[in-house]
């Protein structure tokens, strides 16, 4: 075991208590609208259905959970020639 | 062909979630395709042990009700491309699991992955019971210690007459991995021997995995161990039982501890695990 190796070993319970305070901040939140992802992508795709028909396998989301800020990310594809629609 | 196979053990805290996490890292590092499936709704860690609790969007039990598409609770993970996670539910309940709906997830993870790995949760309780209902085979965690030793012989009992496959009269493979061994202790005679576990539980040795200081070290940093020290022994361990999974034939050695105090004395050089 060389000595970066030993240093290294003594840093990683800062970083579990950073990843558990960053986790269980959000998780506490949640609490009651445990499914706020899905409300929010289905009531996110019903406006957007209202003006275009959008195929419901080509919706991704994702996010990611900072301690600073959180983004939410809602990739639809939208087929061959929505927006040029008159 | 895939290959469904559940991670189990019927105690708590013996390894499951470590160990789902490690072998399924070793067979994605061996260039499978993999998935590791968190079915302890209610209590996830899966994710936390790997490192993607900052990503979980939809989980096992959206997909479950229809809430999701089966992608999109999939979870990638970010240093190996060929590793999956798909999360469980950390709000709801077991109950919010259907045999029905996890067979139908089961089926269509077969179409995209050569292994399944399913980390039940502890208990003989419903989550457990699905979490082996579809499995090939089972890797069965056993610390050297009587209550874990009599909750996997339960667990056996159970694997031999739940699964699907026994069920059919089908051959249900059961592997079992010793983990948190101290070779030390046990010449010592104060911890339970490999051969005597091995006597009573007769089922064939996939790995001993040594207690090691290195898992916590993973955990904490949210990388399985074969990926974030591949040279330490429990990290060998985990490899060399994946690679048994594949079919490999390699000789299982006791792991010896490079850093311990009386191997030291004795002036042994790097462990064997």
């Amino acid at each position: 075991m060389s000595l970066f190796n030993f240093f290294a070993r003594n840093r990683s319970a800062p970083v579990a208590r950073e990843r558990l305070q960053v986790l269980l901040s959000h998780e506490r939140a949640l609490t009651g609208r445990a499914d706020l992802a899905a409300v929010l992508q289905e009531e996110i795709l019903a406006v957007i259905a209202k003006h275009i028909s959008i195929d419901r396998d080509k919706v991704n989301v994702k996010l990611d959970r900072g301690k600073q800020f959180s983004t939410l990310e809602i990739d639809i594809e939208m087929p061959e020639g929505t927006l040029h629609r008159n | 062909m895939s290959k469904v196979v559940v991670v189990t053990s019927g105690k708590g805290g013996v390894g499951k979630t470590t160990s789902s996490a490690s072998l399924g890292a070793a067979l994605a590092q061996a260039g499978q395709n993999v998935v590791v499936v968190d079915f302890d709704v209610g209590l996830r860690n899966l994710d936390l042990v790997m490192g993607a609790e900052r990503r979980v969007v939809f989980d096992l039990v959206n997909v479950v009700q229809g809430d999701a598409k089966l992608a999109q609770a999939l979870i990638r993970d970010k240093r190996i491309d060929t590793l999956s996670l798909l999360p469980a539910s950390q709000t709801r309940d077991k109950d919010a699991l259907t045999e029905e709906g996890v067979g139908r997830i089961i089926e269509e993870l077969r179409e995209k992955f050569d292994w399944i790995i399913c980390d039940s949760p502890a208990g003989i309780e419903k989550g457990a019971m699905l979490a082996m209902r579809f499995a090939d085979l089972a890797v069965v965690i056993t610390n050297p210690e009587v209550s874990s030793v009599r909750d996997s012989d339960r667990i056996i009992g159970m694997l031999d007459a739940k699964t699907l496959r026994s069920e059919n009269g089908e051959k249900f493979e059961k592997h079992l991995l010793l983990t948190r061994y101290n070779t030390a202790r046990a010449a010592r005679g104060e911890m339970l021997k490999v051969d005597d576990v091995l006597e009573i539980l007769a089922i064939p040795l996939l790995g001993i995995v040594p207690e090691s200081a290195d898992i916590l070290n993973a955990s904490n940093l949210g990388c399985p161990i074969t990926l974030h020290d591949p040279a330490s022994p429990a990290a060998r361990a985990y490899t060399e039982a994946a690679r048994r999974l594949l079919g490999e034939k390699i000789d299982i050695v006791e792991p010896t501890e490079a850093r311990g105090f009386f191997n030291r004395l004795l002036g042994r050089k790097a462990a064997v695990a």
